[in-house]
């Protein structure tokens, strides 16, 4: 253990001095794909296809992406019905009238409330709505959450700090080919005064996935 | 039964397929069309896929674990393609 001080000084050269291990530098020579990339890249740019500042922009783009989009789109829905009536008819072309795309894939956005619960996985790998929510958490990714919440999924739940009564449903909702989903949280208690921005603070990346509820207002 | 229960086949056919193994031979209710997407067995080859229609079916937890359910009437939905697809009183 790091932060146990046994007398085993050669156990110690593998941890700073802080008691962490060292992460290793990325020194060694590129992989196949890493070249493949940098190869692609490089055409690209010498052909005229693509500049340079279109890739940074690109890169750019996609790491600016975060829950705080999704946040947004979940709070316009809790202050207008017709909004939320058009997300759950058609969530692609509801996040359009926000900005946002869900390019070929398509979006599926279910609703919360105190008689259903959806949680969203993909057993198959790592489907994920990332146009709305940046990338995935890595627990989202892992065999352990994908293999055991399609089958104990009430347990999964209350390992996340959410225990459901009986007289809730879940809905397990694996993302197996062309949708991703969205889950539209229960708007808490005692948000009525509560304008969009400020709604949009307590809407949390997992009560998206459908593993937490929104935050309550302070 | 009504037109709108559908048993995944209990298919094992090699290579890339998006049918997950758990709900094969499973019988369920179509939740929602999807429209046509391309089909995921001939893309991942590189081969001009065919349009397929994309349903979202809706198991529930009893059916897809038995006596091992968690909760019997929760459910679990998943995007099957149609060539996965039959009637439930298919022979």
């Amino acid at each position: 253990m790091p932060h146990d001080h046994h007398d085993h000084g050669h156990e110690h050269d593998h941890l700073s001095p802080s008691g962490h291990p060292y992460q290793p530098d990325q020194d060694h020579p590129l992989t196949k794909w890493q070249a493949m990339e940098i190869a692609m890249r490089e055409l690209l740019v010498e052909k005229g296809i693509l500049t340079r500042e279109e890739i940074t922009q690109t890169v750019e783009a996609m790491d600016r992406r975060s829950p705080a989009d999704g946040a947004k789109v979940v709070a316009r829905a809790w202050v207008d019905p017709d909004y939320k009536a058009r997300l759950l008819a058609d969530g692609s072309a509801a996040i359009n009238e926000m900005g946002f795309h869900a390019d070929a894939m398509k979006l599926v956005v279910l609703e919360n409330t105190a008689d259903v619960h959806n949680v969203v996985v993909c057993t198959l790998c790592s489907c994920y709505p990332r146009n709305l929510l940046g990338l995935p958490p890595d627990w989202y990714k892992q065999r352990a959450y994908r293999s055991r919440v399609v089958k104990t999924p009430r347990a999964v739940l209350s390992e996340f700090g959410l225990t459901l009564p009986d007289t809730t449903q879940v809905r397990v909702h694996d993302s197996t080919a062309d949708m991703r989903y969205l889950i539209l949280p229960a708007r808490p208690e005692g948000t009525a005064d509560m304008d969009e921005t400020a709604l949009a603070a307590l809407i949390n990346r997992d009560s998206m996935i459908g593993v937490a509820q929104a935050s309550a207002p302070e | 039964m009504s037109e709108h229960h559908v048993r995944v086949k209990d298919w094992f056919p090699p290579g890339h397929v998006r049918t997950p193994f758990f709900l094969r031979g499973k019988t369920g209710v179509i939740e929602r069309e999807l429209g046509a997407f391309e089909n995921p067995e001939q893309r991942a080859y590189r081969q001009k896929p065919d349009m397929r229609k994309l349903v979202r079916v809706r198991f529930t937890m009893v059916e897809v674990w038995g006596e091992d359910a968690e909760t019997p009437t929760d459910t679990l939905d998943a995007e099957i393609y149609e060539h996965w697809l039959e009637p439930v009183n298919a022979t």
